[in-house]
C-alpha cells in the first residue's frame, strides 16, 4: 500500500518536474536570439554499483541541467535528479528491492547586477563550504560518495528557497576574493522543501600559488537555532595535474574534516595519452560527535574512513570510477567497494542560428 | 488539485511572468577580423587571459567538456560566471577563449 502511494507521489513529482522544465525550455527559447546564447541541456548520466558490507546495490542516475540565458543579464538554471536503485532484499530473502526517486535539485534565476555581483532568486544550492555547489554533479566528483560531513551546514535539505547575493568582490591578476550571502525561508512545498536560515561564504584565491582558502558560516533559524562553521582549502600546483581539496565543518553536535587528493601524470604523452587518462584519487576523513543529539546526519559515533580510487577518463566525456574504502568506528569496521561509469553531456536545446 | 499544487503553479506562473518582463531579445555579435599585428597581439593576449581564467576557475573542479557546440558557449560562460563567481572581465576573456 505504501509502495503504491510512494509510486503515485513519485509519478506526480515527475510530471511536475517534466512539465516545469519543458515549459521553461519552450518559453526561454522564444527569447534567446544570440548565436552563442542558445539554452543548453547539460548534466551527467551514470550506471553505478555500491557494495557495502557485502551487499551490492545498483543505481542508474540521470542529472539533467537546463541553463537558459534571457537577454544580457539573466540566466535561469535548473537541475533535477532521476534515480533508480536495485538493492538486495534483507532477512535471508532472495531477489532485489526496486525504488526510484525523482526530485528537483534547484531552480534559480540569476540576475547579473554589477561587474562584481549577481542576485540569485528561487531554489538554490546552499553555498556552505565547497562540496555542495562544486562537486555534487556525478560527472565531477572523484568518488560516488559524498564526504561524511557533507550534511553539516546544509540546513537539512542542501537547498534553500529565497535569495542570495554572490560574486567576486576583488579580481586582480594575483588574487581574487569571492563572496556570497543567502537567506532561505521555510517551505514544505513538494520539490521546494527548505528550512529558514541564513549564512554566507568568503574565499580568497591566490592565482600564482593556485591556492584557495575560505570560510563559511550559516545559522538555522527555525526549531532549535544552530550555528555551523566551515573552512576549506584547495590547492592545485601550477603545471601539474595534482589537486588537493579539503574541508573542515563544525556543527552544534558534531564536527569533522576530509582531505582529498587526485593526480594524473603529464609524462608519457600528456593527459590525453593512455597513461595520462588514469587518475589516482585518495580521500581521508574523520567525524567527531560532540554530544548524543543526532540531528545532523553524521555517524552516531566517531568515525574514520579512507578511500582509495582509480578513475579513467575516456574520450567523449566518459569516466570510469572505481574505489575501495575502509570505514572504522566503535560500532564496527566495514569495506565499501564502488564502481561506475558516468557520461557528461552538453548540447543545445534547439538548433538556433549558425555562428 | 491540492493547495500545494496551487502554490507550485502560482510560483511557476509568477516566475514566468517575471522572466517575460525582464527578457530582451539580443542581436548576433559582429565578428571583425583584423590583420594588423597589433590586433593579432590583442587577440593572442585575450586568448591567454581566457585560458588563464579557464585553468584557474573551471578546470579546478572538472575537465573541459569535449566538443560542445559554439552555440552554447555564451550560456556555459554565463553559468560559470555565477557558479565560479567570475568578474565580468573574466567572463569576457573566457568567452573569447571558447570562441577565438
Amino acid at each position: 500500500m505504501s509502495r503504491t502511494t510512494s509510486n503515485s507521489r513519485s509519478h506526480s513529482s515527475a510530471r511536475y518536474i517534466i512539465c516545469l522544465l519543458v515549459a521553461l525550455g519552450v518559453f526561454v527559447t522564444a527569447y534567446s536570439g544570440l548565436a552563442q546564447d542558445i539554452p543548453l541541456i547539460s548534466g551527467g548520466a551514470g550506471l553505478l554499483t555500491d557494495t557495502n558490507s557485502g551487499n551490492t546495490t545498483y543505481y542508474s542516475i540521470i542529472e539533467p541541467l537546463l541553463a537558459a540565458p534571457l537577454g544580457k543579464k539573466v540566466l535561469v538554471e535548473s537541475r533535477a535528479d532521476l534515480l533508480e536503485s536495485f538493492s538486495p532484499k534483507g532477512g535471508g530473502q532472495s531477489g532485489y528491492n526496486h525504488s526510484h526517486f525523482i526530485g528537483l535539485t534547484f531552480l534559480q534565476g540569476d540576475y547579473l547586477t554589477t561587474l562584481h555581483s549577481t542576485v540569485v532568486g528561487g531554489e538554490f544550492l546552499i553555498p556552505f563550504n565547497t562540496y555542495n555547489e562544486r562537486l555534487t554533479p556525478i560527472w565531477i566528483g572523484n568518488f560516488q560518495d559524498a564526504p561524511l560531513i557533507f550534511p553539516l551546514g546544509l540546513l537539512s535539505s542542501s537547498s534553500g528557497l529565497g535569495g542570495m547575493v554572490r560574486g567576486n568582490a576583488i579580481a586582480r591578476n594575483k588574487y581574487s576574493i569571492n563572496y556570497n550571502y543567502f537567506y532561505s525561508t521555510r517551505s514544505g512545498a513538494e520539490q521546494f522543501t527548505s528550512h529558514r536560515g541564513d549564512g554566507g561564504r568568503v574565499g580568497l584565491y591566490l592565482s600564482e600559488q593556485r591556492l584557495e582558502a575560505g570560510f563559511s558560516y550559516d545559522r538555522l533559524l527555525q526549531g532549535t537555532h544552530e550555528n555551523f562553521y566551515g573552512v576549506y582549502v584547495w590547492w592545485e600546483p601550477k603545471d601539474t595535474a595534482f589537486r588537493l581539496r579539503s574541508e573542515f565543518a563544525r556543527g552544534q553536535h558534531a564536527q569533522g574534516y576530509w582531505v582529498e587528493a587526485d593526480y594524473r601524470t603529464l609524462s608519457f604523452g600528456g593527459l590525453d595519452s593512455i597513461i595520462g587518462r588514469v587518475e589516482s584519487v585518495f580521500r581521508i576523513q574523520q567525524t567527531f560527535r560532540l554530544d548524543t543529539i543526532l540531528s545532523d546526519g553524521l555517524p552516531l559515533v566517531n568515525t574514520q574512513r579512507a578511500d582509495f580510487g582509480l578513475d579513467y577518463n575516456l574520450p567523449h566525456n566518459i569516466r570510469i570510477l572505481t574505489s575501495y574504502a575502509r570505514q572504522f568506528s566503535s560500532t564496527g569496521n566495514h569495506n565499501v567497494w564502488e564502481t561506475g561509469v558516468v557520461y557528461h553531456f552538453v548540447f543545445p536545446s534547439w538548433k538556433g542560428k549558425h555562428l | 488539485m491540492t493547495s500545494r499544487h496551487h502554490l507550485i503553479g502560482s510560483l511557476f506562473l509568477a516566475s514566468v511572468f517575471a522572466l517575460a518582463v525582464t527578457a530582451q531579445p539580443t542581436s548576433a555579435p559582429t565578428d571583425k577580423k583584423s590583420t594588423s599585428s597589433n590586433s593579432r597581439k590583442r587577440v593572442a593576449k585575450t586568448q591567454d587571459e581566457g585560458e588563464r581564467v579557464f585553468q584557474q576557475n573551471c578546470s579546478r573542479c572538472h575537465a573541459s567538456p569535449e566538443g560542445f557546440s559554439p552555440r552554447v558557449s555564451g550560456t556555459i560562460v554565463r553559468h560559470m560566471r555565477v557558479r565560479a563567481s567570475l568578474s565580468q572581465h573574466d567572463e569576457e576573456a573566457l568567452l573569447h577563449f571558447f570562441n577565438p
